[in-house]
């Protein structure tokens, strides 16, 4: 089997059976290349972690093209991403013909009723581990209740809020060094 | 032109997300829901749901879904629909590993530098205020029940947000199991 075959069906695998996506393929990942294909290093892999957590783009096709690009330049990085996507795109297609027809379904309807206030529960609840890791503390607490407000409130779009943080931050870094 | 809007809407979304995963769901909301009207408070919520039961990252997910029903919506048949789906899905992905290819050396030699450092140092809480203004935004009449209307649901919705907010918070049960058995519920109260 070519390597291009292999990274394709590698990734296939770690994209169709993490489910949830993100950050939750972090240990299948490095299980498949790091310990079983032996394509990285551990510390090859941990520094590409960190880049693709700091590049824009999606986290877990971030990681999956850097990986195909470091072993099969352009052609990886391609395979890579659209292998670790396609299982993503095939199963939400098939759900969306299917969920078009069933949506006024009244017992679909009901079970939606109770799984919303749920959903958005999970999604409030990862807020407060973030906080930790993005070492929010009394001094720059205002940053995510200002963005919050800003987006919530009062309508602002979150992309305005993301460039003023990071042009904020640089020139922060910039004055007080 | 639908296309042309989904591939713009999308590539934006993909090159402003940072932080990944949940993060970018008021990016989302914001051009899906709010701007394009694409999608419903109702069905966004549902995809959420959704996107937790099946493989691959919630951007991808949420991509394809709001192609299929964008295209679909405007009156164009399954196959159009198909193609738009698609099309959504790999907008997301394009630019941002493009960018990747291109500074991806730098990057590797910078990324314990000061100044990626510093703008870093803002942008991780700023992301944390990103998330907490989705659930906020999605903590509406479409997803809890009108409290005047049906206070039934109101407060059995209330009642679902705490269960699953601690079920999830305290005792980290699986995101997956905690839909189902809410939905389950729903199933049997309503």
């Amino acid at each position: 089997m070519g390597l291009c075959t292999d990274l394709f069906l590698t990734f296939a695998k770690i994209g169709g059976f993490t489910l949830g996506g993100g950050y939750a393929m972090v240990p299948v990942m490095e299980k498949e290349i790091v310990e079983k294909k032996h394509w990285l290093k551990k510390e090859e892999f941990m520094d590409i972690l960190v880049v693709a957590q700091s590049t824009p783009g999606l986290f877990a096709i971030d990681m999956a093209s850097h990986i195909g690009y470091k072993l099969k330049g352009v052609l990886g990085g391609i395979i890579g991403a659209l292998a670790v996507a396609l299982p993503s795109i095939v199963s939400i297609l098939l759900i969306a013909i299917f969920f078009q027809s069933f949506k006024d379904n009244v017992y679909v309807e009901k079970f939606f009723m109770g799984v919303r206030p749920c959903v958005v529960a999970l999604i409030l609840a990862p807020c407060f581990k973030m906080a930790k890791t993005a070492k929010i503390t009394l001094r720059n607490c205002w940053i995510p209740i200002v963005c919050a407000l800003l987006i919530s409130a009062f309508g602002v779009s979150p992309i305005w809020c993301i460039l003023a943080a990071g042009i904020g931050g640089f020139l922060y870094g910039k004055l007080s060094s | 032109m639908i296309f042309l809007q989904l591939f713009y809407t999308f590539t934006k979304i993909g090159i402003f997300n940072f932080g990944g995963g949940y993060a970018m769901l008021s990016l989302i909301q914001d051009e899906v829901v709010n701007k394009h009207h694409w999608l419903t408070v109702k069905e966004f919520t549902d995809i959420v749901a959704i996107s937790q039961s099946t493989p691959g990252p919630i951007g991808i997910n949420a991509a394809t879904y709001t192609g299929y029903t964008a295209v679909l919506n405007e009156g164009y048949p399954v196959w159009a629909a198909v193609l738009g789906a698609v099309l959504a899905s790999l907008s997301v992905i394009w630019l941002p590993f493009i960018l990747m290819i291109s500074i991806s050396k730098i990057l590797m030699k910078h990324h314990k530098s000061n100044t990626v450092q510093s703008i870093f140092g803002t942008l991780r809480p700023a992301i944390v205020g990103l998330l907490a203004a989705a659930a906020i935004m999605l903590m509406s009449k479409e997803n809890f029940g009108d409290p005047s209307d049906s206070p039934f649901v109101f407060i059995l919705s209330i009642f679902i947000f705490l269960f699953s907010f601690v079920g999830s918070r305290l005792y980290k049960v699986h995101p997956i199991i905690m839909i189902l058995l809410c939905g389950l519920a729903g199933l049997l109260i309503y």
